[in-house]
């Protein structure tokens, strides 16, 4: 495998050759048209909505003049294209306006709310991969009999049910009923503030300021929603482990390593789960970015403050500043993960590159 | 299938006659091939029959439930499943929960058909047309498709909705706009495997133009592919428009949309768990439904894939 897999001799690492160079050019011209796009996209949906953005500054008992001088000043009155562009300056210099809601500025807005879900959507994306890939390997390993039935089933109900349903009746069950976890929130009230915020992640920051009593409680708050994340984290990473591993399961180094001896367990964890990790690296860092968009409904169960609350609730109160900047700050996040997992997956597997 | 037992064995021989003698036969014979590999398996007929129940209960909903959705009764409210009269109980209104699942089938149905007949068909044209035409119109196609392949689903119809305004019109509308690149991808593919085989070749040499056998040609030999993967994204579909309902910038109330009566049942979900329970279990079968029906549909249809 290895032999076969590795690179012609004589060529130089992954960026050091003209052909690698002209690869990374060409990754970095797609990934701008893609975020000129993205900007193209939100600037659009900006423009169409039926909401008259001058009024909404000025009161509809504003003057003609004041109306005038204020269309003006927020530069609507220059052609599109030329608000296209100015759009996409503001962007790039991170300002999105200020939120009508909050009366801040939304990247600060963002700033203050994205490590909630960062942290949300991690302890998910831990907990899928964790039973993820042993649950695809069993599967793989035993398949068309009982194990691969379950996760099978275990997959297509993840596939099938509504998320913030699923939220909901965890909530009925392990808070109403058997009290097991804490309720919606990322901490009890009484704990709020209590730590110095560093990071934004409370689960670190407790940490940091060694207080365990702030980590329990954290810890109790973040288990049920990440549970029903990760849920299908782990139902799309027990599929995809599965696949893989039958792919190589039939390949004939499997069979070399059996007849040579090799224990099963180092043949089915060593050396075809170890050919399976590079594609499986992929198909994590792609989870991990849905986990990050599908925590919107989560977050919205769980009053998680979140970027997905955060836009909901924008969203809901019209506050348009709010809903773009954050859909672009989401879209750039989705693209930037695309983006990783793409280069994690050339730097590992040689045959890619 | 459905045909009396006195012709059967005659239509039977017509639909497994191996020299088909016209090109209704042999799609006769295809989709009957078809439809014996997918009764052979057990969980897609599950599937079958789950979505058939769907269609009935949205057809005969004025029949079957027992009141109509939106008549409130303050008298009966929050009544627990297995009341008489009430059998999976009453809203906070004191409507009758079974009533507003029957009728909500049709808004589901209707959902789920708007956005089938539209996504698939545009992404269609995009990816045959570019896969065909190949050089700077693939190109600027494909990038443009990827551009809404990069960003998240569920926001970017959040986005659109937030624009348009909440509704349920919209709602399928932000959801089909979201949901055709991967056929776009599809169909270019497909197109691909097939744009330099001989036959296209004749065809192009008879004088056909490119319209002619994109439409006539490509298409017909894309669809099969196209349609499994829509079966698969119709749970998909499902779920992200009770999610917009969930939101409330769905369907609006007092419309019975499954996804916003879990919104409300989600205020009473502690005292009275089955006003959001019900709806969940009902968005959970039908997709459920659909994703085996789809499964099945892969398996019989496109064997390359099944693992």
């Amino acid at each position: 495998m290895s032999l076969a897999g590795s690179r012609p001799g004589g060529r130089g690492g992954f960026l050091s050759s003209r052909q690698g160079l002209l690869k990374v050019g060409r990754v970095l011209a797609t990934l701008a048209v893609t975020l000129l796009g993205l900007l193209l996209i939100t600037f659009l949906i900006g423009r169409v909505m039926p909401i008259d953005p001058v009024l909404a500054v000025v009161g509809d008992r504003a003057s003609n003049e004041v109306y005038e001088a204020t269309r003006k000043a927020m530069g609507l009155d220059q052609p599109i294209i030329v608000q296209f562009f100015t759009y996409i300056g503001e962007v790039v210099r991170g300002d999105f306006g200020t939120s009508l809601l909050t009366s801040r500025p939304v990247i600060e807005d963002i700033a203050r709310v994205f490590p909630a879900t960062l942290e949300l959507a991690t302890v998910a994306t831990l907990l899928g991969v964790s039973l993820g890939i042993p649950a695809g390997v069993m599967a793989a390993v035993h398949q068309g009999r009982w194990p691969d039935h379950v996760v099978r089933l275990v997959g297509l109900f993840g596939y099938s049910m509504p998320i913030f349903w699923l939220g909901l009746m965890g909530l009925l069950i392990f808070y109403g009923k058997l009290d097991w976890v804490a309720g919606p929130g990322r901490l009890d009230i009484f704990f709020e503030d209590v730590v110095p915020q560093v990071t934004g992640v409370i689960l670190i920051d407790s940490l940091l300021a060694g207080d365990f009593e702030v980590f329990a409680n954290a810890l109790s708050h973040i288990i049920l929603p990440a549970s029903v994340l990760g849920y299908y984290s782990l139902a799309y990473i027990s599929r995809m482990t599965r696949s893989f591993m039958l792919e190589q399961l039939a390949q004939e180094y499997i069979t070399t390593a059996r007849v040579k001896g090799v224990s099963e367990a180092r043949v089915i964890w060593g050396h075809a789960l170890g050919n399976v990790m590079v594609p499986l690296i992929t198909v994590i860092a792609l989870s991990y970015a849905s986990l990050l968009e599908g925590s919107v409904l989560t977050e919205i169960v769980f009053a998680w403050p979140g970027i997905g609350f955060y836009i909901t609730n924008a969203l809901l109160s019209a506050d348009m500043n709010a809903v773009l900047g954050g859909t672009v700050v989401v879209g750039i996040v989705f693209v930037g993960l695309n983006l990783l997992s793409d280069i994690l997956y050339r730097v590992f597997d040689p045959r890619a590159r | 299938m459905t045909a009396s037992s006195a012709n059967a064995p005659g239509l039977r021989a017509w639909l497994t006659s191996e020299t088909p003698s016209s090109p209704l036969q042999a799609r006769c014979i295809q989709v009957y091939l078809g439809w014996l590999g997918l009764a052979r398996n057990p969980l897609a007929m599950l599937g079958l029959a789950i979505v058939v129940c769907l269609i009935l209960a949205a057809i005969f909903a004025p029949l079957l439930a027992p009141y109509d959705p939106i008549a409130q009764d303050l008298q009966r409210r929050l009544l627990p499943p297995g009341t008489p009269g009430n059998l999976l109980g009453t809203d906070e209104l004191g409507r009758d929960i079974l009533s507003r699942l029957l009728y909500g089938a049709r808004i589901t149905l209707y959902v789920v058909a708007l956005v089938v007949v539209t996504a698939p068909v545009f992404g269609l044209l995009i990816g045959t047309v570019a896969g065909y035409a190949g050089g700077w119109v693939d190109t600027v196609l494909m990038r443009f498709t990827d551009i809404f392949l990069a960003f998240p689903r569920l926001v970017l119809a959040l986005a659109f909705v937030a624009a348009l305004g909440p509704g349920i019109g919209n709602a399928v509308l932000a959801i089909a706009l979201t949901s055709w690149p991967p056929y776009a991808r599809i169909a270019r593919a497909e197109t691909l495997t097939i744009r330099n085989s001989d036959f296209i070749s004749a065809i192009r040499l008879q004088g056909a133009s490119p319209l002619r056998i994109v439409t006539g040609h490509v298409v017909p030999l894309c669809l099969s592919s196209v349609i499994v993967r829509v079966t698969l994204d119709m749970a998909g579909i499902i779920l992200t428009a009770a999610g917009l309902g969930f939101l409330g910038l769905g369907a609006q109330p007092p419309l019975p949309e499954w996804g916003a009566m879990i919104s409300t049942g989600r205020l009473y979900i502690l005292d009275q768990w089955w006003v959001a329970t019900m709806p969940g279990l009902a968005i959970f079968t039908v997709s459920l439904g659909f994703n085996l029906l789809g499964d099945g549909l892969r398996d019989a249809l496109d064997p390359r894939s099944s693992r």
